[in-house]
């Protein structure tokens, strides 16, 4: 199954944005994480983003971006969301409140703990009414939402926004699911054409040991152990470095999807 | 509106199970529906006082997986346990895995909540310094974590291929037969375990309750004083097949779906139904049928003032006043993420047993409906049915089942 990359969004801690993640990626820039400051998320209405969870704003924000680089309607595309846990800062908060004798919890802190809240947030914000997939494969999230999406593609020969996040999670939680930064992803998936960033082959192999791709810098490499959506960045990085290579992305123990990348466009 | 899909080749369920507050298996459930006997009951679930109904699923309470699987114990697992259980299941799916390969059998789960009452007695029970007990920590993959029923059936079905949790509120286990079809059609697996898993914690009844949305009597769906839901429990697996392989006249088959969103509002339907009616017409495009091939519609019929009267405008819209329309969530709640198996696995009993279920619970049909809304239970053939889901962030999904002839 082929693919051509049609647009990227990327936010995480010294890669904000697809640009500067790429100079980053390829080598050219050092890799230097600072703490990122709350995305901007401009496409969500006022009130919606005053209200809205962090992880909404992160997904939001590299949707945003990555549909802007594919030069697509955003109402034409439907959308897969991958995150390990979703809403965990919400989580935490309704969990609180129902641990005390009252329970009284907020209406719009429930609507917002469920699973698909970036995946409507981003339909409210574009008025897109096309199909929304939300999903989960613990640490492999990102590969079964790659897996989701690129199948999509293919069976229906549509375009596809596919978001990864996850976001920090707050104490006590992170007792249970220690992730210390956020990272988030989006990559516009469709049929190849002419004016893909790159082209992407698809395989599906059985696996018998862990043999995911790995990233020769350090802390990098850190990164993506340490965040699930973060597991996208040896994908980012032969993007990135616009080379003809093969990728391998772990999907449970027992599989693995092998991605043969070749450039297109810059 | 025009469908914006082509006809696919359906898929044949081989094998299918469920377990709801009615009954354990589907001869049990089939039962209920006849005798119209609600599996809702005044809420008794870990002493909430919420003057509200709820189909509780009996025995979870006092249940165990066992040394091998007790990492992953948890309510939800539990009661997935039970329905692998039931109606064969397992050994079904023994026998695809032998025909096919683990590898080449994929498990695609639906679940709203997970766990997540793991994570609710864990806050309960964290120390003094704040921090939650270890019994939990160590546990949170296996049990709260999104992924934790698909790691589960994956684990007791012996499976290696392709996995995940699909999570859009209400639309999950429906969305997972859509998600099968196109792996299926990708040629990444033979066979697909699809099937969705909810279980009653205290996020959904204190949330529902912030929403005022529950019903304090048993809900009463389509019913001109209807005042709300009742939540439910459930679980519910299909095997799913390509028809060239496994064809037989009389078999039930998934003919089309449609997925859509309403992008309007979080908790709020489209006033018009228009997300609903675009995966309606969707799920025809999918089947290559209309709107008149159609013997039944299952609606979501949650109860809610606001759902019956939005879904009654799409529905009426497309089939007017003559397909037969009821919503079973009277016998066994909203089951949430596990609705769109539960209401799927009931259609496919409607096609089995030439059978429609009324709708329970509904004295006098809204006037102001334009759907012709059953009422009591009926007696036909029924060759096609359409079922609808529509959930949290204006997720939809209408599957369209039927005979194979």
């Amino acid at each position: 199954m082929k693919v051509g990359i049609q647009g990227i969004g990327l936010l995480a801690a010294g890669l904000e944005g697809w640009r500067a993640g790429r100079a980053v990626l390829a080598g050219i820039e050092p890799f230097a994480p600072v703490a990122v400051p709350d995305p901007e998320a401009a496409l969500l209405p006022p009130n919606e983003r005053r209200r809205s969870s962090d992880c909404v704003r992160w997904a939001v924000h590299v949707a945003q971006e990555a549909i802007a680089l594919s030069g697509l309607d955003p109402r034409e595309v439907p959308t897969v969301f991958a995150s390990s846990g979703g809403e965990m800062g919400v989580l935490d908060m309704l969990c609180r409140t129902l641990a005390t004798p009252e329970r009284v919890i907020s209406p719009t802190l429930f609507h917002q703990s469920v699973h698909n809240t970036a995946s409507g947030y981003w339909g409210i914000a574009t008025t897109c009414q096309q199909s929304s997939t939300a999903l989960s494969c613990y640490d492999d999230s990102f590969a079964a939402g790659l897996l989701e999406a690129i199948t999509f593609v293919c069976v229906e020969q549509r375009p596809v926004l596919l978001v990864a996040y996850d976001l920090a999670v707050p104490a006590p939680l992170s007792e249970a699911r220690p992730i210390a930064t956020g990272f988030a992803v989006a990559l516009v998936l469709a049929p190849p054409s002419d004016s893909s960033l790159a082209s992407m082959h698809l395989r599906l192999e059985e696996a018998h040991q862990d043999e995911a791709s790995r990233l020769q810098d350090p802390a990098l490499e850190q990164v993506r152990q340490d965040n699930p959506a973060a597991r996208s960045l040896p994908l980012l990085s032969v993007i990135a470095a616009g080379r003809s290579q093969s990728v391998r992305l772990s999907l449970l123990d027992s599989q693995q999807l092998i991605l043969d990348l070749d450039p297109c466009r810059n | 509106m025009l469908p914006n899909v082509q006809p696919m080749t359906s898929l044949t369920l081989t094998a299918y199970t469920l377990v709801t507050a009615n009954g354990r298996g589907v001869g049990p459930v089939l039962q209920a529906l006849r005798e119209r006997r609600s599996g809702l009951k005044p809420c008794d679930f870990e002493g909430v006082p919420l003057k509200t109904y709820i189909g509780r699923v009996e025995g979870l309470e006092d249940f165990s997986l066992g040394n091998e699987l007790e990492r992953f114990d948890c309510r939800n697992n539990r009661l997935a346990w039970l329905g692998l259980q039931q109606d064969g299941f397992m050994v079904a799916v023994a026998e695809a895995k032998q025909r096919y390969g683990a590898h080449r059998v994929a498990v695609v789960m639906g679940t709203s909540t997970s766990g997540i009452l793991e994570t609710e007695h864990a806050y309960q029970a964290r120390d003094l310094a704040g921090s939650l007990p270890a019994w939990y920590t160590s546990r949170y993959r296996y049990t709260h974590n999104m992924f934790s029923l698909g790691h589960f059936v994956r684990t007791c079905l012996g499976l290696c291929g392709p996995a995940m949790v699909v999570s859009t509120a209400c639309s999950s286990s429906a969305k997972v037969f859509a998600t099968a079809d196109r792996l299926l059609r990708a040629g990444l697996c033979d066979a697909a375990i699809v099937g969705g898993v909810d279980s009653l914690c205290l996020t959904t009844l204190y949330g529902f309750s912030a929403l005022q949305l529950l019903s304090t009597s048993p809900c009463r769906p389509c019913d001109e004083d209807r005042d709300g839901l009742s939540l439910g429990e459930a679980a519910g697996f299909a095997l799913l097949e390509s028809n060239e392989r496994v064809s037989r006249r009389g078999a039930v088959a998934l003919l089309g779906y449609g997925e859509s969103t309403d992008g309007y509002h979080m908790s709020h339907p489209h006033p018009e139904g228009a997300g609903a009616i675009r995966a309606i017409r969707d799920a025809f495009g999918r089947a290559g049928l209309q709107p008149s091939d159609i013997d039944y519609v299952n609606l979501h019929g949650t109860a809610t003032r606001v759902n019956d009267a939005v879904e009654d405008k799409a529905v009426s819209g497309i089939f007017g006043r003559t397909t037969p329309c009821s919503s079973t969530k009277g016998w066994t709640g909203h089951t949430l993420g596990a609705a769109g198996i539960t209401e799927a696995l009931i259609g496919v009993l409607c096609l089995k047993h030439g059978f429609l279920p009324g709708t329970l619970n509904c004295e006098r049909i809204d006037p102001t409906l334009h759907s012709r809304i059953l009422r009591d239970n009926d007696v036909r053939p029924v060759r096609r049915i359409l079922s609808n889901i529509f959930g949290f962030g204006g997720n939809n999904c209408s599957l369209i089942l039927g005979t194979l002839r």
